[in-house]
């Protein structure tokens, strides 16, 4: 039913990739439990393939509904102490973060 | 997961006719107070909510001020709004500038809103009292509400039952009447499955009809609020409370949200009810069959004309859904990196901030979060994005045409809400088979068509009675229409069986 182009066999390595691409840090078994339930569904979602999508416009959005513009006028906004608050760390008016830069700026 | 030593099996089901319409009614008519009926209920929810595990957070403070202005604002003689007397819970994704908005998850364990949800605004602006925040599935991401970070929610029909999910915590409370009424989301059946679970009623309006401003976003082409009630005539009070359009969320719809019992139920001789075959097949329970059959026959001996109709996509429906969501979910997810709020990983010497991202979000995340992230993630990727992604729109705008073509045929599509009734807690441990449970009702969040869920019955499984729910769809924009056939469904299955129709 399905043609072998498009039966996905995702490695450790793609999986790996995918963790990575997702900010997830997961060890080799993770890693590899990870792979097994992405085979499982993509097993699943295999019947996708079977169906004739042959010049079927994509449909993002359910009733191809599109969103309202508004006009470009400045609004009110929340207090910048109020956002700092949920900061997990912050240093004055700044939210803390670990140095992104390597040594000499690399 | 241990049997807990309370049994609330006895919680008293409750009387249909008592309804959040009624108990407004009585407040208003003197015969009790808000606050009286909060404190009630704050009762209640200390004896009940340890073994059921609904509620997150009671918002006991702030709930006793509102009730308490609410029986001012009435004695003095002003109308504090529709729902002045009513108490209302919200599914812990809907934010709150009181207590905390968690989604059940570690990532927003101490996470407090600095703004109202739209609908939360909305309700209070109604006379609603806001009695607390109800666990859910992680992130919304469950049918059975086991992934909640605090512990799995249990169904008052059976203590080792789920109550459904991913809103199982609104459903619950609502079915154990420590809440008149509650809100949940529904991106694939979340309000629905539940309601069918714990007896309720469970409305998903049109894709658009309520602003999802301040609701934690999941999939956002698929996301609806909407109420889970005691009866179809609480959900509809609550959806014209809740709809229409709003300025903080660009996808909601400006038509206009008409009162949609203003004409009372409909007269089902000039109805043409569809029956899905792909609903009616063997998957379903044989209690699910039978109840089924019972309302279709009630019908067609009130004069509806019963069509057979064919939506062959029904287990496509599945698939795209788990493509679609996951994709979404893995950009509106992306937001949770520890930097500007929410929980955020121990600093380890020397880490960078890559670093700090994965670790945060490998800790703050459940397992069902993270698979989900990945599948998106991976379905979204060069290489795949057309295979899947792409593949997902296009037989979405399949399963909508054939919806479409249904509706030439019927007024209105009947059949279950999910093929079996409650299961064990632990007992679905496999994704796929969790992911089943909403082979009949994520169609309409693919199409974004409004659909009910209305108790149908009770079933008979291992020795505990347990509910069901009857399913019904129309076109977009028709939430009058279905609320109206749902209202003559429901007075039809109470009829026919007085004690088991309400839950």
């Amino acid at each position: 039913m399905t043609s072998s182009n498009s039966k996905p066999q995702p490695t450790l390595e793609d999986v790996a990739k995918v963790a990575s691409l997702s900010r997830l840090a997961l060890d080799d078994a993770a890693l590899d439990s990870a792979r097994v339930d992405l085979l499982a569904i993509l097993e699943h979602v295999a019947n996708l393939q079977t169906l004739d999508v042959e010049g079927v416009e994509p449909m993002p959005r359910p009733q191809d509904t599109v969103n309202r513009l508004a006009e470009d006028e400045p609004g009110p906004t929340l207090d910048r102490d109020v956002l700092l608050a949920m900061a997990p760390k912050t240093e004055g008016h700044f939210i803390a973060v670990p140095k992104v830069l390597g040594e000499g700026g690399a | 997961m241990t049997t807990p030593s309370t049994d609330v099996t006895s919680t008293p089901c409750f009387d249909p006719g008592d309804d959040l319409t009624a108990r407004v009614q009585s407040v208003r008519d003197g015969d009790t107070t808000t606050s009286l009926r909060l404190e009630s209920m704050l009762t209640a929810i200390d004896t009940v909510n340890p073994s059921l595990n609904a509620y997150h957070e009671i918002l006991s403070d702030s709930a006793r001020v509102t009730a308490n202005s609410i029986d001012t604002r009435l004695a003095a003689g002003e109308d504090p709004g529709p729902l002045a007397g009513s108490v209302i819970a919200l599914k812990d994704n809907l934010c709150t500038t009181e207590g905390y908005t968690t989604c059940s998850s570690r990532m927003l364990e101490n996470y407090r809103s600095p703004f109202d949800a739209t609908v939360v605004t909305r309700l209070l602006n109604a006379g609603a009292t806001l009695i607390g925040k109800t666990n859910m599935d992680e992130f919304a991401m469950g049918s059975s509400s086991e992934t909640c970070a605090w512990g799995p929610v249990r169904n008052p029909h059976g203590i080792n039952r789920v109550p459904g999910g991913s809103s199982g915590g609104s459903a619950a409370a609502v079915s154990a009447g420590i809440t008149d009424a509650a809100l949940g989301s529904d991106t694939g059946g979340s309000i629905r499955q539940p309601a069918a679970f714990c007896g309720c009623v469970a409305f998903k309006p049109t894709y658009g009809r309520i602003s999802r401003y301040g609701l934690v976003a999941f999939g956002s082409s698929l996301d609806q609020i909407g109420p889970i009630a005691r009866s179809v005539r609480d959900a509809a009070m609550i959806y014209e409370v809740l709809g229409g359009i709003d300025p903080h969320d660009a996808t909601t719809s400006d038509l206009a949200v008409e009162p949609p019992l203003a004409d009372g139920p409909i007269d089902p001789s000039s109805l043409r009810v569809g029956i899905p075959r792909e609903h009616c097949t063997d998957r379903n329970h044989p209690g699910v069959t039978a109840n089924l059959q019972r309302i279709i026959e009630s019908l067609r001996a009130a004069g509806a004309t019963i069509v057979d109709i064919d939506l062959p996509l029904t287990d496509h429906g599945i698939s795209t859904y788990y493509v679609i969501a996951p994709a979404e979910a893995s950009s509106n997810l992306s937001r949770y990196d520890g930097i500007r709020y929410g929980y955020r990983a121990d600093p380890r010497p020397g880490e960078g901030l890559e670093e700090l991202y994965a670790r945060t979000r490998t800790e703050g995340f459940g397992p069902e979060v993270r698979r989900r992230i990945m599948l998106g993630t991976y379905v979204l990727s060069a290489g795949y994005y057309d295979a899947y992604y792409k593949r997902s729109l296009q037989v979405r705008r399949l399963i909508k045409q054939e919806f479409d073509s249904a509706f030439q045929k019927c007024d209105v599509l009947l059949g279950p809400t999910s093929p079996c009734p409650a299961f064990r807690i632990g007992a679905e441990l496999d994704p796929i088979s969790m992911y089943l449970n909403d082979v009949y009702t994520v169609n309409a969040n693919i199409a974004g068509i409004p659909a009910i869920s209305v108790p149908g019955g009770m079933i008979d499984e291992d020795g505990e009675s347990l509910p069901m729910g009857l399913h019904l769809q129309t076109p977009a924009y028709c939430e009058t229409t279905l609320l109206r056939i749902a209202s003559t469904v429901e007075s039809m299955v109470r009829q026919a069986d007085p004690i088991a129709a309400g839950a």
